[in-house]
């Protein structure tokens, strides 16, 4: 091969590998083919049915693009007088059916898989709240491990006053931690709307619906970390309540898990400990960020009416017993959602305190994580 | 207001219209029992509802021309995207067909009116008084719906704004407009046809539209009962849906997409009985396989009640249900397919023009049949898994639904607008409009398949950057056809002023009894039923060549 030759196939390859690369990033055409056996079969079936449509389409087009090419009137096309044929007619029925009936088998088959729950090694809960995942693990033993997985990415990168990381949006402060190689399910509900849990690279979408407990299954073959979101509106901040899953060895798996119950009974230590007004603000402010200030804001004000302003309210400076009941149980046919389940005593005693003693409020008094467990027990 | 169909009777006098023109003035349009002025009310209001949802429209493709929040909140943001689609089905789309309906079909079969002039005047004067208090909502403190034009529940009633009583009483007004609109146009084509009409004989308009009728009357009544358990969830405190009083926020769906599924086919049976009329026209040739046309009308209007739950797949419905419904659903290519292929077999080896409405309507079949595709590919579930709330679906149902129902309006405006107003349309900037519009629509929704199928879930504000740079082609192309609707508007205004004067025929292979007045049409038409030939099979022969 001539030197030049060389250079320029060299120059093609490079250019080629840049626009490929570049191609699966931001110019992404298809569905992924996923990291499990139903996900690619899923990819399979959609590449099927893709494929047969564009056939179709090649010769539905192609009779179509021929006849007004052929039989313009600007072309001296003198219109024919048939207008039926029974015959042509059957057999334009009868083809698409065994097309369909085609098509519906493999379907079948890989339906029956993918509601195929039995015999799983792990299940996990899935509930969806607005605007975050809640992941429990469900062990007869030891504490339970059960955590939120919150959005993130920061508002400054939302509002574009910074730069937006390479996975905005996508990304969480806690991912949901499986095991590679294991048949885990899936148990989805949710705590307040319909909230849909997806991750394109397993093909599962399932919806978590308030009252029901739906069910799905994967088996993730490689270890990694797969992302996706919320697919069903579910309010406000509909778009920024992401799924991420870290699948790892099964054997880091076990570490991750002791660890995790762990902590579990370390925050159940915490509770029995005695907590001053100023360690709950502190811890306060961290928990109001998270899960408080998308509806009352940052500075209490709240959006009114929907969400009232928490600065100087009835309930953030009357009797703390009813600002506690609100925490805990929400206000029913309001947007204000129930904590009790969704956070643990330190937080909920934390959060309640800053409060009364944050956001322009400073009521003095505070309430301790014990009495919540306390509260929580009437 | 201005004057499509407002011919000063005194210019256009036929003999069938002896008695009296039109009356004059603003009373001449709030009392009037005219069809054809009905027909024009219809016709405007929903012009003004299709720019205005969408202006919503572009303020999403706005919004989501970049990664990041640049212009609105999600919140409202969410309020765009339930208005929009609220606005388009109901206010648009729906409003369209009902204009043509009442134009149209009195003239088709040879009728004098509707059958009952007096409700065709009411069912139109409700529809601005409910679109005005749904839309009022925008300017309210706690803001529009957000909660999507599929308004689920719980979202849409323990977690909704206040504003979700306006909503529910505009859904019921625009309910009860459209069962009267369908009672009418029901008992005009079934009484009121003249002698020798027999129903095989009536144009594809009226035989869609009589199907389409039939579903509205049959799952508009539907939308009205889930509106009034979602009054009563959020007023008197019930549970219908509220999973914590007992309620099912799964029955919600079922109820909603009992209603919701026939409901697109009500917005595109007219459209496939438009474009039968004008592929034919224009090809100069019988229309091919009429009876089985009707027949695949009446098989579409069936299976549209047994395939709600297709809508459901992720809602964890049992196997059985989920092969139901995904069988149920598959076997609708079959009569939509015969449809397609009586078309292109009706332009076989017929003699083509192609003016504007034939070419919106070229366009349609392509690119209906591309919203067919992505609908068989949507009917199998395990894909669906896939699929499901992504842009997939965003562009799966707009293929269907711009170039597809809209397209149809259009070429139906088009086809039309010589015998409404006296005038030819200008044929160039006709022609200038179909192709930005064709440009701009695929530009708009083409790349959204691909945005899907990468994973980017429908209604969301803001993005991941992967899917930033098919956003930003999308939005170009949403601009492109969102400013091009503007020429449409500046074409309709201006062949309503005036231009080459058409004939009445207008079409060289134009026919069918619409044709047979003169153009305009006067204000009274066929008060003698005209005569129908004995042998006129499926048509009403107006002209010896076609």
């Amino acid at each position: 091969m001539q030197p030049k030759n060389k250079f320029l196939l060299g120059l093609l390859s490079s250019a080629l590998v840049l626009i490929s690369t570049h191609a699966s990033a931001a110019w992404e055409l298809n569905m992924p083919v996923g990291v499990t056996n139903i996900s690619r079969e899923t990819y399979d079936l959609h590449m099927l049915i893709t494929i047969v449509c564009a056939l179709i389409g090649v010769v539905v087009y192609g009779v179509l693009i021929w006849s007004l090419v052929k039989y313009r009137k600007s072309k001296g096309a003198k219109a024919a007088s048939f207008h039926e044929n029974t015959t042509i007619e059957i057999i334009w029925t009868v083809i698409p059916i065994l097309i369909l009936v085609a098509m519906a088998i493999p379907s079948t088959t890989v339906l029956r898989q993918i509601y195929d729950t039995s015999e799983s090694e792990l299940d996990i809960m899935i509930t969806g709240y607005q605007w975050r995942w809640q992941y429990s693990y469900l062990d007869d033993e030891g504490e339970e491990v059960s955590f939120f997985s919150n959005l993130s990415t920061t508002d400054d990168q939302i509002a574009g006053l910074d730069e937006k990381g390479e996975n905005y949006l996508l990304e969480v402060d806690e991912p949901l931690v499986i095991p590679v190689n294991t048949k885990v399910r899936f148990l989805l509900t949710a705590a307040d709307v319909i909230h849909s849990w997806w991750v394109p690279e397993f093909a599962v979408k399932k919806d978590a619906i308030p009252g029901f407990i739906n069910e799905s299954w994967v088996i993730v073959e490689e270890t990694g970390i797969y992302r996706g979101q919320c697919t069903e509106l579910c309010g406000q901040d509909h778009g920024f309540m992401p799924v991420v899953v870290e699948v790892v060895e099964k054997a880091e798996f076990d570490i991750w898990y002791s660890e995790r119950q762990e902590a579990a009974a370390a925050i159940a230590e915490l509770t029995d400990q005695d907590w001053t007004l100023e360690q709950l603000v502190v811890q306060g402010e961290t928990v109001y960020r998270t899960f408080c200030m998308a509806c009352h804001q940052a500075n209490g004000q709240g959006l009114p009416p929907a969400f009232p302003a928490l600065t100087g309210s009835e309930i953030t400076t009357g009797p703390i017993e009813d600002h506690i009941n609100v925490v805990l149980n929400g206000v029913p046919g309001t947007a204000m959602a129930a904590f009790g389940a969704q956070l643990n005593p330190v937080d909920l005693a934390a959060v309640i305190t800053y409060e009364r003693n944050a956001l322009g409020n400073s009521v003095g008094d505070f309430v301790a994580p014990i009495d919540i467990l306390q509260a929580q027990a009437e | 207001m201005s004057n499509i169909g407002a011919i000063d009777g005194h210019d256009a006098h036929h003999d069938d219209d002896h008695h009296h023109g039109p009356a004059k003035g603003i009373t001449r349009w709030i009392y009037t029992t005219n069809h054809k002025d009905i027909g024009s009310l219809y016709l405007w209001f929903s012009l003004a509802m299709f720019l205005l949802g969408g202006t919503f429209a572009l303020v999403i493709r706005l919004e989501l021309f970049q990664p990041g929040l640049q212009f609105v909140e999600p919140n409202f943001f969410n309020q765009m995207t339930t208005m929009h689609g609220l606005i388009m089905v109901f206010g648009a789309v729906m409003p369209a067909f009902v204009g043509l309906a009442n134009w149209m079909i009195p003239m088709m079969i040879g009728a004098p009116d509707m059958a009952l002039p007096r409700m065709n005047n009411w069912s139109f004067w409700i529809l601005p008084f409910a679109f005005t208090m749904l839309a009022s909502t925008l300017l309210m403190e706690a803001g529009a719906p957000n909660f999507g034009w599929t308004f689920y529940a719980p979202l849409s009633t323990t977690y909704a704004p206040e504003t979700v009583t306006f909503f529910i009483f505009a859904v019921h007004m625009m309910g009860a407009s459209s069962i009267m609109g369908s009672i009418n146009i029901i008992a005009t084509i079934q009484n009121l046809r003249a002698p020798g009409m027999t129903y095989m004989k009536m144009p594809l308009f009226v035989w869609t539209w009589l199907i389409t009728a039939y579903l509205l009357l049959a799952v508009m009544p539907v939308l009205a009962g889930v509106v009034t358990m979602m009054l009563f969830d959020v007023h008197f405190g019930t549970s219908f849906f509220n999973a914590a009083g007992g309620g099912d926020p799964v029955l919600f769906q079922h109820v909603f997409w009992f209603f919701g599924h026939p409901e697109v086919y009500i917005m595109i049976l007219p459209a496939f009985g438009v474009i039968s009329e004008i592929i034919s026209t224009f090809s100069r040739k019988r229309l091919f396989g009429y009876d089985s046309m009707v027949y695949a009308t009446s098989s579409i209007a069936f299976l549209s009640f047994i395939v709600w739950a297709h809508h459901m797949f992720t809602t964890g419905m049992p196997l059985a249900g989920e092969l139901f419904f995904m069988y149920a659903t598959m076997l609708i290519a079959v009569p939509t397919g015969v449809k397609v292929f009586n078309w292109i077999s009706t332009m076989f080896k017929g003699s083509i023009t192609f003016e504007t409405p034939m070419l919106f309507a070229i366009a349609f079949v392509v690119l209906f049949t591309m919203g067919g595709f992505t609908g068989l590919m949507l009917a199998i579930a395990p894909a669906d898994f896939q699929y499901h709330d992504t842009y997939f679906v965003v562009a799966h149902f707009h293929y269907v639904l711009v170039p597809g129902s809209v397209f149809s309006i259009m070429a139906a405006v088009y086809y039309w607008l010589p015998k409404w107003t006296g005038n030819m349309y200008d044929e160039t900037l006709g022609k200038l409009h179909f192709w930005l519009s064709f440009v701009g629509i695929n530009i708009l929704f083409f790349p959204q398949h691909f945005l899907g199928l990468a994973g980017m879930p429908r209604r969301i504000p803001d993005y991941a950057l992967q899917f930033a740079d098919f956003n930003m082609v999308s939005s170009i192309g949403g601009f492109l056809f969102g400013f091009s609707q503007l020429l449409f508007v500046f074409v309709v205004i201006k062949c309503v002023r005036g231009g080459k004067k058409a004939s009445a025929e207008v079409w060289e292979g134009s026919h069918g009894l619409e044709w047979t007045v003169p153009s305009p049409a006067p204000y009274h038409t066929f008060t003698t039923p005209p005569p129908i030939a004995e042998n006129a099979h499926a048509r009403v022969e107006t002209k010896g060549d076609v």
